[in-house]
């Protein structure tokens, strides 16, 4: 937030438009490099979920997976908080509270 | 002179970013500097090339008759009235791409480059056929884009493919840059496009109304060393291609004095 921006606000003018270019910029770009469709997204991401759920108690709606780019190198980053780990048979369900587990491809 | 010479695609992906403009103001800026060049119009579909150059009226033969075998190079080549060391390569007929392969494409830069120190090739805007003909045919490659989101977007794409096909080193000249806008912050920064583009900057382009009185005239600005601000540009960025050691402009220092003071105050980070 720039000096300009705020006198912007106060006055109820239009916001500098730069930064809400650069964002989508950003976000349209990682998915273009990575020629993965929102929908196939969508798809990879309950997957992984279910693969993930199978051995950790995960939760399912905070889970987010997106791609992230950087120097024209795209990641696929998982983020998955992990409320407690299934069939551990030497302890009881131990709680691990919010664990983030982050799987870069 | 053939093993030496640089062959240089000018791409966008995008239309209307400036690539002919561009192409026909580096290839008078090259030649003036006294490099034998080549401009060699691959917009088979939507010419231009010949008309910024203002060499409309005399096209006999084409890129065409030249495949065919029906005249030879020279006789098809134009020389610019003004500056001998420039010559035009038109496009032929918008038929050709019916036919037209990257084979054909490889032969007519073959055939230029025995002749010339520099080829420009003006790519058509698209990724489809008339680009990769024109992306077989090249070395290197300069990616033309304006700092706007579909200009850059587009820009990205182009640049994924020129790295597939083994283009090296593809550069980028950022084309229309408004430094007043940048300092308003209601236009991506230089900073910002080779950031997101990850690609060297060989060079920006201020904008400038006298391009568009350029174009009406068939005149490139870089002709009779004119020194508007976009003249300037193209000029820094052939001496640039040449090997010259040219900073670059900083558009926020385009102008000085307490106005310009003021607006960087307005643009300082609080928060």
């Amino acid at each position: 937030m720039t000096l300009r921006d705020i006198i912007n606000k106060l006055l109820g003018r239009q916001v500098a438009s730069a930064s809400t270019a650069r964002e989508r910029l950003q976000l349209v770009l990682a998915h273009d490099r990575s020629d993965l469709s929102p929908d196939l997204l969508d798809k990879m991401r309950r997957e992984i979920l279910e693969v993930v759920a199978k051995y950790v108690d995960i939760d399912l709606e905070a889970g987010a997976v997106s791609l992230e780019t950087e120097d024209r190198m795209t990641a696929l980053v998982a983020n998955l908080p992990i409320k407690k780990t299934i069939n551990k048979p030497e302890s009881t369900m131990e709680e691990i509270d919010q664990k983030q587990t982050e799987i870069q491809i | 002179m053939s093993s030496h010479t640089r062959i240089i695609l000018v791409c966008s992906g995008k239309g209307g970013v400036g690539k002919t403009t561009l192409t026909a103001n580096l290839g008078i800026a090259l030649a003036s500097q006294g490099a034998k060049t080549a401009v060699l119009d691959a917009d088979f579909g939507l010419r231009n090339l010949d008309l910024l150059l203002g060499l409309e009226n005399r096209i006999v033969y084409t890129a065409q008759e030249v495949l065919e075998e029906s005249c030879r190079l020279d006789q098809a080549l134009v020389r610019h009235k003004q500056e001998s060391n420039l010559s035009l390569l038109p496009a032929g007929n918008p038929r050709m791409l019916d036919w037209l392969k990257p084979d054909d494409m490889q032969r007519i830069v073959a055939m230029l480059s025995e002749q010339f120190a520099y080829v420009l090739i003006d790519c058509p805007a698209g990724v489809e056929d008339g680009f990769k003909n024109a992306v077989s045919a090249t070395k290197e490659a300069i990616v033309v884009t304006n700092p706007e989101v579909s200009a850059v977007r587009d820009a990205d794409r182009v640049i994924g493919l020129l790295n597939t096909h083994g283009v090296k080193p593809v550069q980028l000249v950022l084309n229309r840059v408004r430094p007043k806008m940048i300092a308003s912050q209601d236009m991506l920064s230089v900073e910002d496009v080779t950031d997101i583009l990850a690609l060297p900057l060989l060079g920006l382009v201020l904008e400038d109304e006298q391009v568009i009185v350029s174009t009406n005239r068939g005149e490139p600005l870089t002709l009779n060393g004119q020194s508007s601000p976009a003249a300037r540009c193209y000029t820094n960025i052939a001496r640039r291609i040449q090997g010259e050691d040219i900073p670059l402009i900083d558009p926020s220092k385009e102008g000085s004095g307490m106005r310009d003071k003021f607006r960087r105050l307005m643009q300082t980070k609080i928060f």
